[in-house]
């Protein structure tokens, strides 16, 4: 399978799928537009199992109404979670980017322990500090992470925006994350290390969690917005990396979809 | 019957919602409330049976942060429970989305008139019930669109939940009346103001003659319609006027239409040079659409269009902003055959947010008006997947009175659209009326009517609609399926007047239209048909879609679960004809609805006025003199608030509006792609400066576009093509009883028009689109209070190459640093007068302008100022420039400190190398405002070509950038600045860093 499929769900106030397809083409994939509604009354020119890889976009799915992600994940509890699990099964790779990575943890597909991809067992609150907030955090990924999305991955800047995204899970959920390196990415500090502090550490995730996966590693939510930064361009100080010869050849973000891409096309 | 469900953050979780409110009632209350908890209030008004409420509450409630209960949660005791709750009839968007939940989880459609109506519990420790109102009715709520209910915890324990619903109960509809216009002058003048028609009795006559020569009396349908699409806000009958303008030791002149004279006049003789020289024009579509269209590549063209949302804003500043962004968003998407929204720009004028003094009964404090305001356009254009590429504000108290708020869309419409040239649109004889979108209520009825008139106690609420960015979406997702697939031959937003002014602008092109307004989707039975046709209920377009394309059209809606209704057909009749349920209930000839109101005669009279230099002695320290500068309302860093605003959504954004080091400043203007995949971008900046009007008009407006314009050259766009927008905002300018010096503010209103006309010609920056505000005044309890005259331009620019954008930001130490353009004592409205003002503890006189004001305002000398920025753009296109700035409010100095900071290097400069600033007294040499300037730096490398393509123009070289962060400027052989870097972002930063 040279250029993988992409299904990138679209419509209902979601709003990042013109960069997210834009990253997928450029890390070599086939992406396609679907509309929710599409995929729920049938009339998509595919069902769900037959894409390798899941895309789950930011934006304000019904406007983060109920909390963010809860309302659209709903009506995929509803009427896509047969087909959705047989997707998981067949080993598709699923990202979730903000709403994305909302939406899958309302719905229990993150961090989804012991094969149980039905059971809510975290959440994403509001930040410490009320509101959206669009700021550059500063990224690091854990080397011992299963995630094939981080592969070589080790640290990342990128844009945080959201008014959600304070990761919290039950201590006993936690403490799983934590011993299988199932929590991918960490927000940091000034001096490198991860860090509480706002605005470094945008909404006070504990332990700094900016992203989780699941134990297969192949179902991955990131709050920051790897999709923001496929250009050198991208980056709030291009102006000044051009100067100091530090500006990358391509935006460091298209990494994550490259590596999806090449496991999917592995596998 | 009524489900009651209440989900508040588990115990022992943070309720950031309820720190939030606690922190502000002590902050601005001053009430020490110990803790402030909050909860959602859900109430579910269907056929649910208590298991299945229980079903959906199991699915609302998050199970690991949240809790929650059917009827009463009790959460342990809390002193007084303050719930808000929307008033009938206002949007609940979030009720919206939580009856799809409930749909979802029950696996059925509920019934029609079912709704979920939600409300907010605040519980309040350590405050008493006097007290939580007064919390309640300053902070939380707001009484023109919500109610509020208080109650111990006692009194909350002891009764049953509370089931009441705000719904509104339906009635027969209202009868169609006829309207007696067979009385005097005096009865046309009181049906005009009782009716809130806002017409003239110069236009109440003409509609009387017009009826009475067709023998009968106008329905209130025809009276409604006539009088909303003759409006101020539609028809612009003050920039259309016919104008007498006297000005001392000249002759007296006749200007017959602003607009036509000066405006578009401008435009047409730019475009003749353009196709002089170049042979043809890029100018796409101007004026007489929604939104101005230019062309920018072989795949699209861009659209552009700026619009302002006053008084709504003052009377409920979150919903009449974020109507405001809905709103104009819906221009360029009704643009052509619409267009895909890209950019958002905006741009407030408050009072300043720390006044002391209460406000005049009937406003609202200027700092809950720019929460609120804020809010309202974070969450529009936040929710809608729509960047901002500008945003800023301005604080003068003459704005407590109307707040301007400045809401803008930047769109790309293709160039061909289903094999149709995308820019043009035609409604045909026998094409369907069909609206698609929101239902209609009666919200914002009178809107266009209510924004034409001063802002009295008798403002109606229902001028208040709420926008709702989510149904207008999924609205404007399901059009772009529709327009590629050529579903439809027309399409027009529904704002100001609704209905009848979409419809009505769209039948002018046939030549006429019916409609049966039983046919439109109602919120709620029981509004009277000329209500339905002026609703401005939001998220609605109106398209013409011809017979063999309809079943299409309401299928793809139908699939996208969007409402789309047939309301009637474009007729080639010569009349919009309106009927309720078959019956004619208004029947208006097209030529009379679009050209019958009568021409109105304007008088202008300028005198220059003399005002105030300051008395006090210039500073001694001018290092502190500048962070004094920086820390001033109108200077300092409003980050705090923008952050909350997304500006890189669809991964195209590429000079954001935050740079440098740590993207702490401002940048001169912004950059962004029109699509993935090309590097050709778009460039946005725009000038304002209602200050200077107080002196001169002619030379505000010239100085704004002036800025615009140089903010564009020091961004790298190409001065060949740069659009302008012009908004003006005014105070009513007609001579009356109760605005005695009309014919001044006139005067002003031509002198602005005039300066524009002169500079748009001489720069060759066509205007391509724009809008007028022309009442914002306001009397409350006696008290008048007018905005100063303000002209917004707003400049669209283009850049070939995204990658050779420059920003303002130092670079590299030893970098050279340049002065351009020549520095006079022009000092006249500047920001450095008003900071003397303050300085010498001097206020405003009731209504005026803040002292001092100077006289001595900007000027712009157009030949030498252009030559010099094609010289500069020259430099950037061949990457000799490293940074560029423009000094504008606060001067030269607040230019070089803005660079410094954002590159968090120095800068050692020598002022007396320019003959010009030496001949000036330092503080004036500093903060002197003159246009036409920009301070640039160049890699020591590329001096000598850098001064050789600018040999022709003022260009001096004053200094460079030091490693070490500090500003230190010599002037007069003696160093007259010098302040660390770090100095000068505190007090950039400090001002509204928690407000």
């Amino acid at each position: 399978m040279s250029e993988p499929r992409v299904l990138i769900v679209t419509g209902l106030g979601l709003n990042c799928e013109a960069e997210t397809a834009a990253a997928f083409s450029l890390a070599g994939a086939r992406p396609e537009l679907v509309h929710l509604l599409d995929l729920l009354d049938g009339s998509a020119p595919r069902k769900l199992p037959d894409y390798p890889i899941l895309a789950f976009i930011g934006g304000f799915a019904f406007g983060d109404h109920l909390g963010a992600g809860s309302v659209f994940a709903n009506k995929i509890r509803w009427r896509l979670y047969d087909d959705l699990l047989r997707f998981i099964e067949k080993g598709g790779l699923a990202l979730g980017v903000c709403n994305g990575f909302q939406t899958m943890v309302r719905l229990g597909l993150l961090p989804g322990l012991d094969g149980d991809y039905r059971t809510p067992r975290a959440t994403l609150a509001p930040n410490d500090r009320p509101g959206y907030r669009d700021a550059w955090v500063r990224l690091e990924f854990d080397p011992g992470s299963p995630c094939v999305w981080t592969k070589g991955i080790d640290r990342m800047e990128l844009p945080s925006r959201h008014g959600e995204g304070k990761f919290l899970a039950e201590p006993e959920t936690a403490r799983r994350l934590e011993r299988d390196h199932l929590v991918v990415a960490r927000y940091l500090g000034p001096d490198g290390a991860p860090t509480m502090e706002w605005p470094w550490n945008p909404n006070g995730s504990p332990d700094a969690v900016a992203g989780i996966c699941d134990p297969t590693g192949r179902l991955f939510g990131l709050m920051p917005h790897p999709d923001a930064y496929l250009y050198p361009f991208h980056h709030p100080r291009w102006t000044r990396m051009r100067l100091d010869g530090t500006l990358p050849e391509e935006g460091a973000g298209l990494k994550i979809f490259r590596n999806g891409v090449s496991e999917a096309a592995r596998s | 019957m009524v489900h009651r469900l209440e989900i508040a953050p588990r115990s022992g979780l943070r309720d950031p919602r309820g720190d939030a409110v606690a922190a502000t009632v002590r902050d601005i209350l001053a009430i020490p409330v110990a803790r402030v908890r909050t909860r959602d209030v859900y109430r579910i008004d269907a056929d649910l049976t208590d298991g299945e409420a229980f079903r959906v509450l199991h699915e609302l409630v998050d199970p690991v942060g949240q809790h929650g209960a059917l009827g009463k949660l009790d959460d342990g005791p809390f002193g007084v429970a303050v719930t808000v709750a929307a008033k009938p009839g206002v949007t609940d968007p979030v009720g919206k989305s939580a009856r799809v939940a409930v749909e979802d989880t029950l696996g059925r459609r509920l019934a029609e008139g079912a709704a979920v109506y939600t409300a907010t519990m605040y519980l309040m420790d350590g405050i008493d019930v006097a007290a939580a109102e007064l919390v309640a009715t300053r902070i939380l709520a707001n009484p023109v669109i919500q109610t509020v209910r208080l109650e111990t915890y006692e009194a909350w324990r002891g009764s049953g939940p509370d089931l009441a619903i705000p719904k509104v109960e339906a009635h027969a509809t209202p009868p169609v009346a006829t309207i007696d216009l067979s009385g005097t002058d005096a009865d046309l003048a009181a049906i005009s103001k009782t009716k809130l028609l806002a017409l003239t009795l110069a236009e109440m006559r003409a509609i009387r003659d017009h009826f009475r020569s067709a023998g009968r009396n106008p329905t209130d349908v025809e009276l409604e319609c006539l009088a909303q699409t003759w409006s101020e806000h539609c028809k612009h009958k003050i920039f259309n006027a016919t104008v007498t303008y006297r000005e001392p030791g000249r002759e007296p002149e006749t200007i017959r239409s602003l607009f036509k004279t000066f405006i578009r006049g401008a435009t047409e003789a730019v475009d003749r040079a353009e196709r002089e020289r170049t042979g043809r024009s890029w100018l796409v579509s101007v004026f007489h659409d929604n939104a101005g269209v230019v062309a920018f590549d072989d795949h699209h063209h861009l659209v552009y269009k700026v619009e302002t949302h006053n008084s709504p804003s003052a009377l409920d500043p979150y919903g009449g902003a974020i109507t405001g962004i809905v709103g104009v968003n819906r221009d360029p998407f009704g643009t052509g055959l619409g267009a895909d929204l890209l950019a958002n720009v905006w741009g407030y004028c408050f009072a300043s947010p720390f006044r002391r003094a209460e406000p005049p009964r009937g406003l609202l404090h200027p700092r809950r008006i720019r929460d609120g305001v804020h809010a309202g356009v974070i969450d529009g254009g936040n929710q809608s997947g729509v960047p901002y590429g500008r945003g800023w504000e301005i604080f003068d108290d003459r704005f407590l009175g109307k707040p301007l708020v400045f809401c803008g869309t930047v769109g790309r419409l293709p160039v061909t659209i289903a094999g149709r040239p995308g820019h043009e649109k035609e409604a045909r004889p026998g094409d369907l009326v069909v609206m698609a979108g929101g239902r209609i209520g009666a919200d914002g009825i009178h809107g266009a009517t209510f924004s034409s008139a001063a802002l009295d106690e008798s403002a109606p609420i229902q001028a208040v609609q709420i926008g709702d960015p989510i149904t207008q979406k999924r609205m404007f997702d399901f059009l772009t399926e529709a327009r590629d697939q050529g579903l439809y031959s027309s399409i027009t937003d529904n704002g100001a007047g609704g209905l009848s002014s979409s419809v009505g602008e769209m039948a002018r092109g046939p030549g006429g239209a019916e409609i049966d307004l039983a046919k439109a989707p109602l919120k709620y039975a029981g509004l009277a048909p000329w209500e339905i046709l002026l609703s401005e209920a939001q998220e609605r377009m109106t398209l013409a879609v011809p017979p063999e394309r309809i079943d299409a059209f309401l299928a793809l809606a139908r699939r996208r679960e969007v409402e789309a209704s047939v309301l009637g057909t474009f007729t080639g009749s010569g009349f919009l004809h309106v009927s309720y349920a078959g019956e004619t209930v208004a029947r208006i000839a097209m030529s009379f609805l679009h050209e019958g109101d009568p021409d109105l005669d304007l008088p202008a009279v300028w005198e220059p006025k003399r005002f105030d230099e300051p008395a006090g002695p210039a500073p001694e320290d001018l290092s502190a003199a500048l962070l004094g500068m920086l820390s001033r309302l109108n200077l300092c860093s409003g980050e705090v608030k923008a952050r909350h605003y997304d500006h890189e959504v669809k991964g195209l954004t590429v000079v954001k509006p935050w740079v440098g080091v740590n993207s702490d400043v401002p940048a001169e203007a912004t950059v962004f792609l029109a699509r993935h995949g090309s590097r050709r971008g778009y460039v946005l900046s725009e000038g304002v400066n209602p200050f200077y009007s107080d002196t001169d008009t002619y030379a505000m407006a010239q100085s704004v576009l002036d800025e615009a314009v140089r903010r564009q050259v020091c961004a790298g766009a190409s001065l060949d093509r740069i659009a302008a927008l012009d908004n003006f905002c005014w105070p009513d300018p007609v001579q009356s009883e109760g605005t005695p010096d009309g014919a001044y503010k006139m005067a002003q209103l031509v002198r602005a028009c005039r300066g524009l006309y002169d500079l748009t010609r001489a720069y060759g920056t066509p205007l391509v689109s724009g809008k007028d505000s022309m009442k914002n005044d306001s009397i409350m309890g006696g008290v008048k209070i007018s905005v100063p005259p303000t002209l917004l331009v707003s400049a669209l620019g283009q850049i070939d190459d995204v990658t050779k954008a420059v920003t303002l930001d130092l670079k590299s130490p030893g970098d050279l640093v340049y002065l351009l353009g020549p520095t006079r004592d022009e000092t006249g409205g500047s920001e450095y007068f008003r900071w003397l003002g303050a300085r010498d503890g001097l206020a405003a006189s009731d209504g005026g302008p803040a002292p001092y004001v100077g006289n001595k305002v900007p000027r712009v000398d157009p030949v030498p100022t252009m030559a010099c920025y094609r010289a500069l753009a020259a430099a950037t296109a061949g990457g000799l420039v490293r940074s560029a700035a423009t000094p504008g409010k606060g001067g030269l100095a607040l230019a070089l400190a803005r660079a410094a900071m954002a590159g968090r290097l120095g800068m050692e400069v020598d002022l007396d190398r320019a003959p010009d600033l030496e001949a000036l007294p330092p503080e004036i040499a500093l903060f002197s405002e003159s246009n036409g300037r920009i301070v640039a730096t160049v890699a020591p490398g590329d001096a000598p070509a850098f001064e050789a393509l600018l040999s022709g123009s003022a260009c001096r070289r004053i200094g460079v950038v030091t490693a070490e962060p500090r500003l230190r400027a010599t002037l007069r052989g003696r160093i007259r600045v010098d302040v660390a870097v770090s100095d000068m972002t505190s007090a950039f930063q400090g001002t509204l860093a928690h407000v």
